[in-house]
Parts: structure tokens; C-alpha cells; sequence
């Protein structure tokens, strides 16, 4: 069997140069450090009880919502369907266990860490830019920290986590990356035309 | 900018669904039992109302699951969106007043 290829652990973003928003930018802009992504698909109460003893958390059951803990994130897509984020080298132990854990249930995990990258956009403005782009309702009243989103920003689908009220974690495709990035870039500068001189 | 209720997710923008043509259109039973015009207008065949049309539409860029919508073709109303295993809400199709005189 040929072996297990290596996650790349970076993505076209790193042709592009951090924004900050201290040297005048409305909003900062970075990728993050590569993460293990996992997908998880069930609905049988069997799946929840073998996948929480995998995890070492409870997968969310509300809508747009994030679970967090022992190292891991978990972020609602569907009715039957989680995306896990953990620490890269975790991601292969994970799936060891998933797949111990979860055998004889009806269930699909499927490791993702190459395909998505994830940005971060923060600062006071950061709602504002990704707002030129997504149109969800990113008013803190509806979408709050601790929340996410599967949405649109552009033409590209994201998946967005609100970490803090100023602070959004953007998920995109892989091959998206220069697409989303370049965008973000342009609406921060374009917030920063409206800030006050 | 439309707000569609996704049954799943909420409230979301237009923008992220997309729309797949008439609901509850059931596969014959036997396919094979049809004759041609039958089995025609099975794959071909739409109705095409002014007023109420029961539509299949999907979250795209969402939650990517597909759900029911009732909507007014006239107003482009959306008037109540369901699951697909659910049973349809029922609605009155409203006559606009100029179909009513």
C-alpha cells in the first residue's frame, strides 16, 4: 500500500503578506496555523455515545452552533453532519480512534485537513469588511461569539466561526484561499476609506 | 434582498440557495409498465401555476440539505418552507383582488 501522503500544512495565502490593522487597516488579516479537520457524518444515538468517547466532547445539536473542549473544536453543518478542528498531528489519532470506536454504526468520517485553509480577520472593523461580502446578519444580537455559519462570502462558501465579538475565524476551500483573501483584503481598505480621517 | 426561511439553518440571504423545480413529483411505481407519453410527461412535464407552487429548493452554500417551499408565483412570496419528510402545510391559494372581479 503506498504510503499515507503528508498534509501540505499550508496554503496559496502564503504568497500573501499578513494585514495589520495597527499600520492603519480598518481590520486584521492572517491565515492560521494549519489545523486537522475531520468531518463526521451520523444520526444514530449509537454514533453520538462512540463519537463523544472519541472526541472527548459532546457534538453540538443546535443549529450554527460550536462545541469546544479537550483540544477540540466542533461545528454544526447539518442535521447529521460536524466538522471536527484539532491540533495537526492529532488528526490521523483521531481517525484511528473514530474508526475503532464507531465500527458496526452506521457513520462516515472522513479527514478534510488538505482541503480546507482557515483566516482570521479581527479588529474593530473586521465585521464590517467580511460584511461587504456575506449576507448574513452579522449584528452581535443575532450572530455571536461563539456561533458559526455556513454562508457565502463572494462567490466562495465559508464557514464562519465568530471567536469574539471583533474576532471571526473564516474557513474556506483550499482553492479559494487567494480568491477570499484578495477580497478581504480589498474590503478592509475599502473600510478604511470610510473611517474617519 | 429575499429572506428564505431554510428549515434547518434560519433565516438566510436569496443568494445561498438554490431553487430545483416542482415538488412532490413521485417516480412511477413501475417504469416500465408506462407508455411513452406517460413516462413523457413524468420526466418533461410541469405545471406551471399562477399562485401557489410547491418547489424543491437546497441550502447550496449552507447547510447543503434540500427542503420544500411554498411560494406565490405572482408575488414571489415565499409562503412556508418544510422538510422533505414532512407533510406540506396547507394553504389557501389566495386570488389576487383584479383575478377575483
Amino acid at each position: 500500500m503506498a504510503e499515507k501522503q503528508q498534509p501540505k500544512a499550508h496554503s496559496p495565502a502564503r504568497r500573501r503578506e499578513p494585514l495589520e490593522a495597527k499600520g492603519g487597516g480598518a481590520a486584521s488579516l492572517r491565515e492560521l496555523p494549519w489545523r486537522g479537520k475531520i468531518n463526521l457524518r451520523g444520526a444514530a444515538p449509537e454514533f453520538f455515545k462512540a463519537a463523544r468517547a472519541a472526541l472527548g466532547l459532546e457534538l453540538p445539536r443546535d443549529a450554527n452552533t460550536v462545541a469546544e473542549g479537550g483540544g477540540l473544536l466542533a461545528f454544526w453543518l447539518g442535521p447529521d453532519e460536524w466538522l471536527a478542528h484539532c491540533e495537526l498531528a492529532r488528526a490521523e489519532k483521531i481517525m484511528q480512534q473514530l474508526a475503532e470506536n464507531l465500527a458496526g454504526t452506521n457513520y462516515a468520517a472522513t479527514e478534510v485537513t488538505d482541503y480546507y485553509t482557515v483566516l482570521e480577520l479581527s479588529g474593530d472593523h473586521a465585521a464590517a469588511a467580511l460584511a461587504r461580502g456575506c449576507p448574513l446578519d452579522l449584528h452581535l444580537r443575532v450572530f455571536k461569539p461563539g456561533d458559526c455559519a455556513q454562508t457565502r462570502f463572494g462567490n466562495a462558501s465559508v464557514l464562519l466561526h465568530r471567536v469574539e465579538a471583533a474576532r471571526f475565524h473564516v474557513q474556506v476551500r483550499w482553492s479559494f484561499t487567494e480568491y477570499v483573501w484578495d477580497y478581504l483584503a480589498r474590503a478592509i481598505d475599502a473600510c478604511r476609506a470610510d473611517l474617519p480621517q | 434582498m429575499l429572506l428564505i426561511k431554510c428549515p434547518w439553518c434560519g433565516a438566510r440571504d436569496q443568494s445561498e440557495f438554490s431553487c430545483h423545480g416542482e415538488a412532490h413529483i413521485a417516480r412511477p411505481e413501475n417504469p416500465a409498465a408506462l407508455d411513452d407519453a406517460q413516462w413523457g410527461d413524468y420526466v418533461f412535464f410541469r405545471s406551471n401555476p399562477k399562485g401557489l407552487h410547491r418547489e424543491r429548493w437546497m441550502h447550496a452554500h449552507g447547510c447543503r440539505r434540500w427542503f420544500n417551499a411554498a411560494r406565490d408565483t405572482r408575488s414571489d412570496r415565499i409562503l412556508a418552507t418544510y422538510k422533505p419528510f414532512e407533510s406540506p402545510p396547507k394553504i389557501k391559494d389566495q386570488k389576487s383582488p383584479a383575478e377575483k372581479s
